[in-house]
């Protein structure tokens, strides 16, 4: 009986065979009858092309047929199954294929797991010593916060919205807050479009052939240490370094020529808020400087990584400078520009020296309102992110990346 | 060819370019004479306060009010030096002990910050995992959150340290530990990647990681090799120099940090050089009245120069790793530039 099956099974096998054969013979001739139908169609008329196609699936149908036929059709056979198997089998291997994708998978998880435990001590971290933080300053906003000696802090519950709210306090009652930040929004708009042309600029300089260009980068990294954290606050109440310096304008007669510049471009009667801005920025440009350290070496490096192959061809298609500036250089640049708008504004908005942050340390040390300065700061906090999540939005679409 | 014949052949290819190469060599000359002189004032610009701030603290007193004096003074005194120098010391013996507690602070901050951020930046830069641009996010989330939101929350936090009551539970009184004025909190925090600017440590090292080639480590997949081993035989050799420099940014910015520094690690117990700077005006007039009585007042101008002092006594130990280590500074920034 099993030989039996077996003949009948290597029987269907060379039958299924031969049939493919045959599939296979009449596919080649198929194709090459429709190759040949491609090139009719590009000499004779369609209608022979016509022809040929209808007959390609004339015998295309037939060898279908031929197929079907050489299957027996015993739905009752017990060995259907493993006649069907056998035919699959002739086909692909589909054992074989679910272990790949079994060994694929397991990789994907293992890659997972790993993924997930090499980023584990961020994870923690964040939920830890951010998160936890964070929640406990979402819920003193909301809280009178007291201290009192030997007790800690006692919370009563004030809301988000009333007379007696932290929310309420800052917006309406405290005029400093407001102010002061208002101010800091200013300054930003002032600022940040101020570092990326200047960091620009000096990029631009450094990226030119001349002696010294290594110590001249150097000295213009030099503001990431000498601005840092603790520095900066010494400086900023350093009050005889600025009668000095207003002493030294006096002499020297540098304040008066600016000055005068100054209002001969006020008095002209088109622009003048422009002028207004870039004096403004002009007056502040030793800030600028000290805060663009990082930002220089970012443009710094993406110029460098533009082939020079690429202004040469241009140069030979007639190209100027000003055209292959703003057709070479400007698209390859943007995503540093990206990258700089984004750092240099959080740079920006954490700094510890602005005059917004003197009215929150004030209400800490001096008042001690904890709930009032935990208020503040998400307020700050969210517009810093609404404002980066703006910025990424408008300039994230239409960064072009080279690669 | 003497500089004499190639004079003459310049002007004789001047001559037949019609004056062209002449106006051409001008202009070039011109260029990089302006360029000189821009870049030199711009330089100044940032060397400016340095170059004051050394004039200023080494004045005499009679030079400080002498209008005539600015940058260089008549009579030198070292007083100022002096002076700063003895605020440094704090509840030290010597002030040397309070630049080695800020040493051995900031090197380990350094340390336990670099190497947890290279951790987690090969995790963000190799892997794929659900949920990773949601945790990407995260990190960004915490480069953008000003310290002063979470400031007094981490400061209650350890006061009254406690891990889903964990540690309550073991000591039994349901109490948490007050963790302040130990050196630990801020240690921990860095090792879970929560410290100053350790957003910017991941980022650096994700984009370092990401530049490296995949081969390198699927070819070490292939010869049987683990993912840890991966990591540590084939990744990091290529990762120190990056390493370096994130240690040197976060030791440099440890030093001089004064947010955090106040909170874990107040005056009262800890000498360090950044608190001790930010108090050494008041210290010194403190030091005044206890010398001439409650009714002395020191100078405006006096306590100035001694802030100038004290700021180049402080600044010293960094400029110097500056001037050794300048390149794995610049060069760090400008790889992670790089595919923004």
């Amino acid at each position: 009986m099993s030989q039996d099956t077996n003949k009948l099974t290597d029987g269907l096998v060379d039958e299924i065979a031969q049939a493919e054969d045959a599939v296979s013979e009449a596919v080649d001739t198929a194709e090459a009858a429709a190759d040949d139908a491609g090139k009719a169609l590009t000499e004779a008329s369609a209608e022979a092309a016509e022809d040929i196609k209808v007959a390609v699936e004339e015998a295309e149908d037939a060898v279908e047929d031929a197929a079907s036929d050489v299957i027996p059709e015993e739905e009752d056979d017990p060995f259907t199954a493993a006649k069907k198997s056998a035919f699959a089998a002739a086909k692909k291997n589909p054992a074989k294929e679910n272990k790949k994708k079994r060994r694929a998978k397991n990789l994907e998880k293992g890659n997972a797991v790993a993924g997930f435990l090499f980023i584990l001590p961020f994870v923690i971290g964040f939920l830890l010593f951010l998160c936890y933080p964070l929640g406990m300053s979402v819920y003193m906003t909301l809280n009178k916060v007291s201290a009192t000696a030997g007790e800690g802090l006692k919370f009563s519950w004030l809301g988000f919205w009333n007379k007696s709210s932290n929310f309420y306090w800052i917006f309406r009652v405290d005029k400093d807050y407001i102010e002061a930040l208002v101010e800091e929004l200013k300054r930003m708009l002032l600022f940040v479009p101020g570092i990326l042309v200047f960091s620009f600029f000096m990029a631009s300089l450094l990226n030119q052939e001349f002696r010294g260009r290594t110590v001249v980068r150097a000295i213009y990294f030099l503001p990431v240490i000498l601005s840092a954290g603790v520095f900066l606050g010494v400086e900023s109440n350093n009050q005889l370094l600025a009668s000095i310096s207003d002493s030294m304008k006096e002499e020297n007669g540098a304040a008066v020529i600016t000055q005068t510049l100054e209002k001969v471009l006020l008095s002209g009667e088109t622009g003048n808020t422009f002028f207004q801005y870039v004096i403004d920025i002009v007056g502040q440009v030793y800030d600028i400087a000290m805060a663009s350290g990082i930002q220089i070496i970012i443009f710094l490096s993406g110029l460098q990584t533009i082939p020079p192959s690429m202004y040469e061809a241009a140069k030979m298609e007639g190209c100027t400078g000003w055209e292959s500036f703003w057709k070479i250089t400007f698209p390859l640049i943007s995503s540093m520009i990206l990258v700089n708008v984004v750092y240099t504004m959080i740079d920006f908005f954490t700094r510890t020296d602005s005059r917004l942050m003197t009215v929150i340390d004030n209400t800490l040390l001096i008042r001690f309102e904890y709930g009032k300065v935990a208020a503040m700061s998400w307020v700050y906090f969210l517009i810093i992110a609404a404002f980066l999540g703006l910025v990424f939005l408008i300039f994230s679409r239409r960064v072009y990346y080279y690669d | 060819m003497t500089r004499a014949e190639r004079r003459k052949a310049f002007w004789e290819r001047n001559r037949k370019s019609g004056g062209y190469l002449l106006r051409k060599k001008i202009g070039k000359v011109l260029y990089s004479l302006g360029r000189a002189i821009l870049v030199f004032g711009l330089c100044f610009l940032i060397l400016q306060p340095l170059i004051q701030k050394v004039a200023l603290s080494l004045m005499s007193d009679s030079d400080l009010y002498d209008r005539s004096v600015v940058l260089i003074p008549r009579h030198f005194s070292t007083q100022a030096f002096e002076n700063a120098w003895r605020q440094f010391r704090g509840s030290n013996p010597t002030p040397w002990y309070t630049f080695w507690d800020s040493f051995k602070l900031s090197v380990a901050v350094g340390l336990f910050q670099t190497l947890s951020c290279t951790l987690v930046g090969y995790g963000f830069a190799r892997f794929k995992f659900p949920l990773k641009k949601f945790f990407f996010g995260c990190v960004i989330l915490m480069l953008i959150v000003p310290p002063s939101t979470i400031i007094t929350p981490l400061y209650l936090y350890f006061q009254n340290f406690d891990i889903f009551g964990i540690i309550g539970a073991i000591r039994g009184d349901g109490k948490g530990l007050n963790m302040l004025g130990s050196a630990t909190p801020y240690l921990m925090m860095c090792a879970t990647c929560a410290g100053y600017k350790a957003g910017l440590y991941i980022y650096m090292m994700r984009q370092h990681f990401r530049n490296e080639p995949k081969e390198l480590e699927e070819a070490a997949y292939v010869d049987g090799c683990g993912r840890l081993r991966t990591f540590f035989q084939i990744l990091l050799p290529g990762a120190r120099p990056m390493m370096v420099s994130c240690f040197l940014f976060a030791f440099v910015w440890n030093w001089s940090d004064q947010v955090y520094m106040k909170v874990f690690f107040p005056t009262y117990k800890w000498s360090l050089v950044s608190t001790k700077l930010l108090g050494a005006a008041s210290t010194f007039d403190g030091e005044n009245i206890a010398k001439y009585g409650a009714s002395y007042h020191t100078p405006e101008a006096t306590l100035n120069q001694l802030n100038a002092a004290a700021v180049l006594i402080a600044l010293a130990p960094l400029l110097i790793i500056y001037v050794v280590a300048q390149k794995s500074f610049v060069e760090s920034i400008s790889q992670s530039g790089i595919k923004g």
